[in-house]
């Protein structure tokens, strides 16, 4: 008869030597190797004209119908900020709901449902800033998703599998930008994608498309002929929070010190 | 309503997604595998390092560890919007992610509590087996537990003088093991904390080590409490029982014997509490010295909105006062009792602090966020994350370690 002892450590080395094999098959899936070496794929970037903006939220709206957020929800894949800075040295930020109505008011909302009014002689200057999700090449969101729930495609554009989603939310805390939240609908991590299921087709987002102003853009870098790319490569551009190091892919033109 | 909306206020400016997400459960999930980490700690004291003075507390720990054990992951489950996929952690793990690498050290650190406890209590299971098979005409129950405990022995019923001092050879590698993977245990809590680089409050080194020592003084306290409390239990039982069974430890006995390893036990709890606030106090110092850009909102935070919370209750309350009480000579039960409840509150105040602390500020570094704690629930998820979801959490560890004295009882001898 087999010793307990030995039935052990015979267990323990059947288990140990299934293991290897095992994790080779993570290790050498072709798919993902070709994926990464493919180079010649697009890469989409996104290119935001802060100096067009004008605030009016069409972007948020055409946005929210387009995906499916409900429009009342108090969550948005995309908004627009703005900033207001007042010669005291002082900047005042507000985005009430995401900006999907523009901005009918005035006043500067600070939480608990009040205004703060500013004398139009206080201010120094004021724009507006729209903000999404920058499909960044290092992407944190995807690195702490624990069961790989979001994922960053070739062509660069970070995904959500609703299917796969688990909703622990640590995706969300670990997004340098904010731009992520649990949708209301499917309990899932839900953000911008680029309109994923339109770029892939060869049409716009859809705040691109909704945008009456052209403050909005996408492009594919990876096309030296593309529009968009050519103002990334020659003019002075700019990227949100850079320090993270999550190497944005959302560029900005006429970027202030003031943006967070 | 959107997730974290019924929680949430928000003052100046935040991104219009932000909200409190991590809620008390995320509070309380650390707060159960520090005490799962600690009293695994205590009970290795004895096992490893032979400090002869903790042999009364550690069996009691050890178990109490185990019995908190599958309470660590409940409130992940509960906080999860997704709690059916919840297993797919362990099944597709993406091992980038410190939640991931969780699981397996979880399992791990599981495989090793339950070995060690079978090791332990093998005597007594084989004990209990035989006395049971001899019975003749066994009731329902007494044929449920003869199964039962068969099963339990695993086939080994050999409970010679050699095979006992095989078994005790085995607890002591296997709590020599398990030091280390405890500590990777709440290690890596903290790591999940300290590695979100969009966090300011949390994104540092030190927070799984601050992690492991302040879980190691909330294990301890925990157990010197339940073991003071389950004494006195069996105190007023002996004080009934004595007249029918006079073998059983006296009053006197029990007492002295509850003394002696309150005051040994407190020692170490000392120690630790000592390391845990050298951390946490050098983490604060270094902030402010080195004033990054974030530390003008994470001041605004630490000395404004949660000043009560951070100096009041968790350092006043929570470390100060104990310290106090544990110093005084001549450590009385009640007093111990009384200290160890406070070390728990500043622990948990600790937790708390971090995770809804962490979440007070807006990742734009000028707005804020409320958490305000539900209490009555009124939806699922109000109940979940709420004031009574925690209190679930709570309170089943207890139940779990009744069941467990009934199988492994902590206090009988077997060696
Ligand atoms: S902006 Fe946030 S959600 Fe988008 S890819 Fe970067 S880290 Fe992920
Ligand atoms: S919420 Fe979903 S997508 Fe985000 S980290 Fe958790 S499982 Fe991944």
């Amino acid at each position: 008869m087999i010793s307990r002892r030995s039935f052990c450590k015979k267990s323990l080395l059947i288990a140990g030597g299934l293991a290897i094999p095992l994790s080779c098959l993570e290790l050498f899936d072709p798919k993902r190797l070709l994926a990464e070496k493919d180079q010649k794929g697009p890469r989409w970037v996104f290119l935001v004209d802060t100096r067009k903006c004008v605030g009016c939220g069409f972007c948020v709206k055409g946005c929210k119908v387009e995906n499916e957020v409900p429009y009342d929800a108090n969550v948005t894949r995309t908004w627009v900020e703005r900033y207001v800075v007042t010669n005291d040295g002082k900047t005042h930020i507000d985005s009430p709901k995401g900006a999907r109505d523009g901005f009918p008011n005035k006043g500067i909302d600070i939480g608990h449902g009040k205004l703060e009014e500013i004398k139009d002689d206080d201010i120094d200057k004021a724009f507006f800033v729209p903000k999404l999700c920058n499909q960044c090449d290092n992407p944190p969101c995807v690195q702490v998703c624990p069961v790989g729930a979001t994922y960053q495609t070739a062509d660069g554009v970070v995904l959500v599998d609703r299917s796969w989603c688990i909703g622990c939310g640590y995706c969300i805390m670990g997004c340098p930008y904010g731009v992520r939240f649990f949708h209301p609908v499917f309990h899932v991590a839900e953000k911008c994608n680029f309109c994923y299921h339109r770029i892939t087709k060869g049409m716009q987002t859809a705040c691109v498309d909704s945008c009456a102003f052209g403050a909005r853009r996408v492009g594919n870098l990876r096309d030296p002929e593309d529009p968009v790319t050519k103002v990334i490569m020659t003019e002075r551009v700019n990227v949100l929070k850079e320090e993270y190091g999550t190497k944005p892919q959302v560029f900005y033109l006429g970027l202030s010190k003031e943006v967070k | 309503m959107v997730h974290g909306e019924a929680w949430t206020i928000k003052e100046f400016f935040t991104y219009p997604n932000e909200y409190i997400y991590w809620t008390i459960q995320i509070v309380m999930y650390p707060f159960m595998t520090g005490l799962v980490a600690g009293a695994f700690v205590l009970s290795s004291l004895y096992h490893v390092f032979g400090v002869k003075q903790l042999k009364g507390i550690a069996r009691f720990s050890l178990v109490f560890s185990f019995a908190l054990l599958p309470v660590a992951m409940l409130p992940l489950l509960m906080h999860l919007q997704q709690p059916l996929r919840g297993i797919e952690v362990m099944m597709t793990p993406h091992f980038t992610s410190a939640i991931a690498a969780f699981g397996i050290v979880f399992s791990t650190y599981g495989m090793i509590v339950a070995s060690e406890l079978w090791f332990v209590f093998r005597k007594h299971f084989v004990e209990t087996a035989l006395a049971l098979k001899r019975v003749e005409g066994r009731t329902a129950l007494q044929q449920g537990q003869y199964v039962l405990f068969s099963v339990l022995t695993l086939g080994a019923w050999d409970v010679s003088h050699e095979a006992l001092e095989a078994d005790e050879r085995a607890v002591k590698k296997l709590a020599a093991a398990g030091i280390p993977v405890a500590c990777f245990l709440h290690g890596y809590a903290g790591f999940i904390f300290g590695s979100v680089k969009a966090n300011a409050l949390w994104m540092t080194p030190l927070m799984p080590v601050i992690f492991i020592c302040s879980a190691v003084v909330s294990g301890i306290a925990l157990c010197i409490l339940t073991y003071i409390l389950t004494m006195e239990i069996r105190k007023q039982l002996a004080r009934r029982h004595r007249l029918a069974h006079p073998e059983l430890p006296s009053m006197e006995e029990l007492k002295s014997a509850e003394a002696h390893v309150v005051a040994m036990t407190s020692r170490y709890l000392l120690m630790f509490m000592v390391a845990a606030i050298t951390l946490e106090l050098l983490d604060l110092i270094f902030r402010g010295y080195t004033a990054v850009k974030s530390w003008d909102i994470l001041r605004s935070v630490i000395y404004e909105r949660d000043f009560v919370n951070i100096f009041v209750i968790q350092y006043g309350l929570g470390n100060l006062v104990p310290f106090v009480l544990f110093m005084i000579p001549g450590l009385t039960i009640r007093r111990a009792a009384v200290g160890t409840m406070l070390v728990l509150v500043g622990v948990f105040m600790m937790r708390w602090n971090v995770v809804i602390g962490g979440q007070a500020f807006s990742s734009s570094f000028s707005g804020f966020m409320h958490y305000v704690l539900p209490i009555w629930p009124d939806s699922m998820e109000t109940l979940k994350e709420g004031f009574f979801g925690a209190m679930i959490v709570a309170v089943v560890p207890f139940c779990i370690f009744y069941v467990l004295n009934k199988v492994m009882p902590v206090f009988k001898e077997t060696h």
